[in-house]
């Protein structure tokens, strides 16, 4: 079948299997490889894109089903003059990633999220990204991460402040 | 300024968080073009021998090329693999497709080969398997008591190996003792589940060679295993390594998969690629932990700890990997930090019909922290100490020389008192206590429990001859950048950019003009791989060092062009060149020295022995005392791993390893019903931690270096995970004690908490 | 992981969608969010040979306000009527409940018509519909039929939609001020409840602790006859039939049932 549709800014059109996942489609037609697919069950969230602008989990979404619309991923969040995104480079700032592999996926579920409700609590923040799983980082830093993005942490706390301190804090 | 210490964001990051890092799965290269894929079909049952394998309708399939049984492999003289240790029994051989008998749900036994990745799924349903059901041996019980039969009816047993004589236990080992505790506990099996699953890609060049990339710990060990698993030439072999999406010490070596594909590769004369899903992941990849424990202590009534015997039985899985021998480890640390004057260690490795255990993050030293500290909870219990007393009572005294445990451990350096009290005090334990003692006298259905670890870790143990080693080479160019080859490797700890640090503060080179690589054989022929936190010490010792060589050859080579003597020559660091002592106009740039002749320098940093990092944990959980259900309100951490390089990662790795400990105590568990069949195989099955179990965590900064390499350094990798594992599993038997709770098994389910609330009898008597 | 080749076809209305469903029978399975369908085909546990997607379908989503009802068209995503001033002010309960579906990536996606039409024992919204007392619109070749959610449900994962039916809407009371509660009791945040339940206005419903998702009648019946929460939760389990798993055995789940009816009763969310 016939699909047109929009990958990050750019129109396409490809012809595809029905059963042919847009998590493939993006990674082996049109060679976007920062999506992964970590799991089999719709659980850890590692192909998450945006569809029309909403989160979406790209490996339970068919390619045909996006016929006609918009897909962002995240090498699309970075502007034309190679600079990342404010959620991006607040990632980068608070070391929200290690291997990476969960990354990209958390970086859309997290645009996402930001999109919705520009101010959350830590609290929103965790189960906003309930359905984005990690192994390295334990979350802290991920969590960190959204919360710069979205302004709340000050410029002092900025880049990396963790609350680890060599004073005892009673 | 010293660049060490300071948070240092990765130079990794920008390709990782906008067109991602290049997993195996990711990497397009020319030599993989027209790669064909396999896909394996696996037992469906934990034991039964193979009838008969019908791999003709698969044949016949839409876009399959062929199909590949054991015989096969057979046929072409590849021999079973033995388990890796000479004492490990070496009847327990694997094929790497399964032959006549399977054992363990998940187990390969055919591989099949499609022009296109999704044709694959599609032909494999259609290879037909005649199983005869065999009983499993679906526990370690069920396995030493022969009352479900042998896996290796050669090997006669189903005991693996053992460590520690249980002929030469001391039957008077509590003598004397006014407290005897007792207790059989689990260290329950869990699953790595890094969030990139295995995968590999292998093609056979024009020149005889095979070049494979294969997601690693350690290229160099993987190609070894190749070599020694295929009966190739090492010289014949390359392993690259792409980005590799998290490991947890899984994914060292080579798996029958690796081998097959490779194996494959050869036969077809064309490259292959191999991806496996998630349900098969948490099939086959080595498990972890696995132990069942029998902990007794004893001691006086004031808290004094005088004995404690530890027995283990060690759950291998079906076929013997390297967890067969982890219960080594758990036995060298049975005493942890404390001072206890009478310890012994026994343990029993067995196998089961389920998945083979491997090495998981700590890899047989939290199995050990976890049980002495759930030892010194039942002994406070016992003896009415509160467990920070009794911590502070027995934990070894500041010790800046090392010293050498009765089970043959060579603690570097440790400060276990001021560990546990920095960490107490910064989570306000007494408040703590009192908020807790408010909610009982309340009857709160929401009870406060507070749990504490005190815990000590090996890291960077190597076997070698002459000590735990890594090598590494800098090399300066004359453009001005330089490069590293590291014997290390990375899946997520930063050590680009870390190393680039070290190699900046002694060549004066920017970071972000240091390239450092690793993982790929033909570039670096040496190297021990990153696993057993050893990557800091003992790499990034080997770049300082190196960095440090280079600069003397350099100094001949400035002093030659300057025409002084090497000792009047002065190296500016900020400048990155060497200058005249007294007249700094007369320089030359380091970059310089490499036009005539190449600048580097290849070396080898060996440490005299491993290093023991060690720290305090506090948790605070609440418990719904309705439901059982707990949840995790803060972690306080002391993590001392001596000299931080780059706090900001250092936190980082602490953070991953605090949540993988905590998610074990009380949330993720892999299980097996009776038949060996497993119930947790998919990512939503399986309790992985997600987000919102966890809060953020609260580290406290302390820093007690170690003399065993330049940098003061330990290995802080795995140590957050084994502190926290006993934190919290005791903070959810503290929240009900009072309920005369006394011990609840990992992971702490609502079902398990309630069930243990159920049984104990109301209030505990004071 | 990967679903079994199928065909695939888009419907531009109802009756569209109604004439596939004839043509090709069982074969076909219908398409909107596809998170309850595409798991199953990715791990082959459904293989439908046509796949009908009613995604585009306008006549099918949207909210809007009906006499004493909302009426939900069965393609709304749970985003939408989580997100639906109109509903958080009309059937708050709704809202809540559709609003713990899974993710936020599977409420971008997941149906209100989907869920109820796959009819998952242990998930939020059929348990929600069975508490409202709402119904469900099916349309069909011989036309529009109404069937309460009492009716709905007949077995895990069957309904009384026949294969040539499409669920078209949802119909729920409006009652802004009506008192209720919800209790999820999960491991982790997006998993199935291990037992839910819902109360609305003297109805309980319960999620997994039966092959569909249950009245509990011995409450409501307490409740009627003046007992307090506390009391009337007592009879949360009589009557239901529990599985078990290693999550959770029987005699935990009916505990479970008592102690959460008890907070849903007392108007608590969790």
């Amino acid at each position: 079948m016939e699909i047109k549709l929009t990958v990050n800014g750019t129109a396409r059109s490809d012809e595809v299997e029905p059963r042919l996942l847009l998590v493939h489609y993006l990674r082996e037609v049109c060679g976007l490889r920062a999506a992964n697919v970590g799991c089999d069950t719709t659980s850890c969230g590692a192909c998450t894109v945006l569809l029309d602008g909403e989160s979406v989990k790209s490996c339970t979404v068919l390619a045909v089903q996006a016929n006609g619309r918009s897909v962002t991923t995240a090498e699309g969040l970075v502007a034309e003059d190679g600079t990342m995104s404010a959620v991006q480079q607040a990632f980068r700032e608070n070391h929200g990633l290690q291997c990476g592999f969960c990354t990209p996926g958390m970086v859309m579920a997290a645009t996402s999220l930001l999109a919705e409700n520009p101010d959350p609590t830590e609290q929103q923040v965790r189960e906003g990204l309930e359905g984005n799983f990690c192994r390295c980082t334990g979350y802290h830093n991920i969590i960190r991460s959204v919360l710069a993005a979205a302004g709340k942490l000050s410029g002092a706390e900025g880049a990396g402040g963790t609350g680890a301190s060599s004073e005892v804090n009673a | 300024m010293s660049i060490l210490g300071t948070r240092v964001l990765r130079t990794e990051d920008p390709g990782f968080l906008t067109t991602g890092a290049v997993y195996t799965e990711d990497v397009q290269d020319e030599r993989l073009a027209g790669a064909c894929y396999v896909h394996f079909v696996r037992s469906t049952v934990a034991h039964a021998s193979i009838l008969s394998i019908d791999t003709s309708a698969a044949q016949d399939a839409d876009g399959v090329v062929a199909v590949y049984t054991g015989k096969d492999l057979a046929e072409a003289g590849i021999a079973p693999v033995k388990p890796m240790m000479p004492n490990m029994n070496q009847m327990m051989v694997q094929s790497l497709l399964a032959t006549d008998m399977v054992r363990f749900v998940g187990e390969p036994v055919a591989a099949v080969v499609t022009e296109e990745m999704y044709q694959g799924e599609d032909a494999i349903e259609l290879v037909d398997v005649d199983y005869g059901i065999l009983p499993a041996v679906a526990t370690m019980r069920q396995a030493l008591s022969g009352e479900r039969g042998l896996l290796f009816p050669d090997a006669e047993t189903n005991v693996v190996v053992r460590y520690g004589d249980e002929s030469e236990s001391n039957r008077d080992l509590f003598e004397g003792c006014e407290v005897v505790v007792s207790e059989v506990i689990q260290n329950q099996r869990v699953a790595p589940a890094p969030m990139e699953s295995r995968s590999g890609a292998a093609v056979w060049g024009e020149d005889g060679r095979l070049t494979a990339w294969i997601p690693n710990q350690g290229a160099q060990g993987t190609k070894g295993a190749l070599v020694g698993i295929l009966g190739l030439k090492p010289e014949d072999v390359r392993i690259i390594t792409p980005d590799v999406g998290g490991a947890f010490g899984a994914k060292f070596g080579a798996d029958s998969e690796h081998a097959v594909i490779c194996w494959i590769a050869k036969q077809l004369g064309r490259p292959v690629r191999w991806s496996e899903t998630r349900n098969e992941n948490l099939l086959v990849m080595p498990h972890g932990r696995a132990q069942e424990q029998k902990i007794t202590i004893g001691g006086m009534r004031d808290g004094t700890v005088l004995a404690y015997r530890l027995e283990v039985l060690q759950d291998c899985g079906a076929y013997p990997k390297a967890g067969a021998f982890l219960p080594m480890l758990t036995r060298l640390m049975t005493p942890g930090p404390y001072e206890i004057p009478r310890a012994e260690a026994f343990t029993t490795s067995v196998v089961t019909n389920t998945t083979p255990v491997g090495a998981y993050r700590g890899a047989g030293r939290p199995e050990a922290a976890a049980a002495i500290d759930r030892a010194m909870d039942l002994f406070a219990d016992a003896s009415g100490v509160d467990p920070a007393e009794v911590r502070r009572k027995n934990l070894l005294p500041k010790f800046t020389e090392p010293h050498k445990t009765a089970f043959g451990a060579v603690y570097d350096s440790g400060d276990y008192v001021t560990a546990l009290e920095k960490a107490l005090a910064a989570a306000g334990y007494d408040e703590l206590r009192a908020e807790q003692a408010r909610r009982r006298a309340a009857g709160d259905t929401l009870q406060l429990g507070i749990g504490l670890s005190s815990y000590v870790e090996i890291t960077g143990p190597g076997g070698e001859a002459g000590g735990p080693n890594e090598n590494s080479t800098v090399e300066v160019h004359p453009d001005g950048t330089a490069t590293i080859l590291t014997g290390t490797s990375p899946h997520g700890q930063g050590h680009q950019t870390v190393w680039a640090m070290l190699a900046s503060e002694e060549l004066g080179i920017p970071i972000d003009k240091i390239t450092v690589k690793w993982g790929d054989t033909d570039l670096v022929p040496r190297g021990g791989g990153t696993g057993g936190s050893r990557s800091l010490q003992l790499g990034g010792a080997a770049v300082q060092q190196a960095s440090r060589e280079l600069l003397d050859v350099a100094r001949e080579r400035a002093a030659a062009t300057l025409e002084a003597s090497p000792s009047d020559l002065v190296f500016d660091t900020e400048a990155s060149a060497f200058t005249v002592k007294g007249d700094p106009d007369i320089s030359v740039p380091l970059s310089s020295l490499a036009e005539a002749e190449r600048l580097f320098v290849h070396t080898v940093f060996t440490s005299p022995g491993p290093t023991f990092p060690f720290g305090s944990h506090v948790a605070v959980v609440d418990v719904d005392t309705e439901t059982g259900k707990v949840f995790l309100r803060r972690v306080v951490t002391v993590d001392d791993a001596g000299t931080v390089m780059n706090p900001l990662l250092a936190e980082g790795q602490r953070h991953g390893g605090i949540a993988q400990g905590a998610a074990q105590a009380f949330l993720e568990e892999v299980v097996y019903d009776d038949d060996g069949n497993p119930l947790t195989a998919t990512l939503a099955d399986y309790p992985f931690l997600s987000a919102t179990e966890v809060p953020s965590f609260d580290l406290v900064d302390m820093e007690t270096p170690t003399s065993y390499n330049p940098l003061g350094a330990k290995g802080i990798g795995e140590a957050g995970s084994i502190g926290s594992t006993p934190a919290v599993q005791n903070a959810v038997i503290d929240a009900v004690s009072h309920l005369g709770v006394r011990h609840i098994d990992m992971p702490t389910s609502p079902q398990r908490v309630w069930r243990a609330i159920q049984a104990a009898n109301g209030s505990k008597e004071a | 992981m990967i679903p079994a080749t199928f065909d695939y076809q888009v419907a531009d209305s109802a009756a569209h969608a109604l004439s596939l469903l004839a043509e090709h029978g069982e074969d076909a399975k219908l398409l909107a969010g596809g998170h309850s369908l595409l798991p199953m085909m990715k791990v082959r546990l459904a293989q439908p040979a046509v796949l009908v997607d009613i995604a585009r379908v306008g006549e099918l989503s949207g909210i809007r306000s009906e006499g004493d009802e909302l009426v939900i068209g069965a393609t709304t995503r749970h985003a939408d009527v989580a997100g639906s001033d109109l509903v958080r002010a009309e059937v708050p309960l709704l809202a809540y409940a559709a609003a713990q579906v899974g993710d936020p990536q599977i409420r971008h996606r997941g149906t209100i018509g989907g869920s109820l039409a796959h009819a998952d024992p242990a998930a939020d919204l059929p348990m929600t519909l069975l508490a409202l007392g709402g119904s469900v619109e099916i349309t069909g070749p011989a036309g529009v039929r109404t069937v309460a959610a009492d009716d709905f449900f007949a077995g895990p994962f069957e309904t009384a939609l026949s294969p040539d039916e499409l669920l078209s809407a949802v119909r729920v009371p409006r009652g802004g001020d009506v008192p209720w509660g919800y209790q999820k009791f999960v491991r982790r945040a997006n998993d199935w409840a291990i037992v839910g339940v819902a109360a609305y206005d003297g109805r309980v419903a319960l999620a997994n602790m039966g092959g569909t998702p249950l009245r509990a009648l011995a409450v409501e019946e307490a409740l009627r006859s003046g007992a307090s929460a506390a009391e009337a939760a007592a009879h949360a389990a009589d009557g239901t039939s529990p599985g078990y798993d290693f999550h959770a055995d029987t005699e935990y789940r009916k505990h479970l049932a008592r102690v959460l009816t008890k907070r849903a009763l007392q108007g608590e969310t969790g």
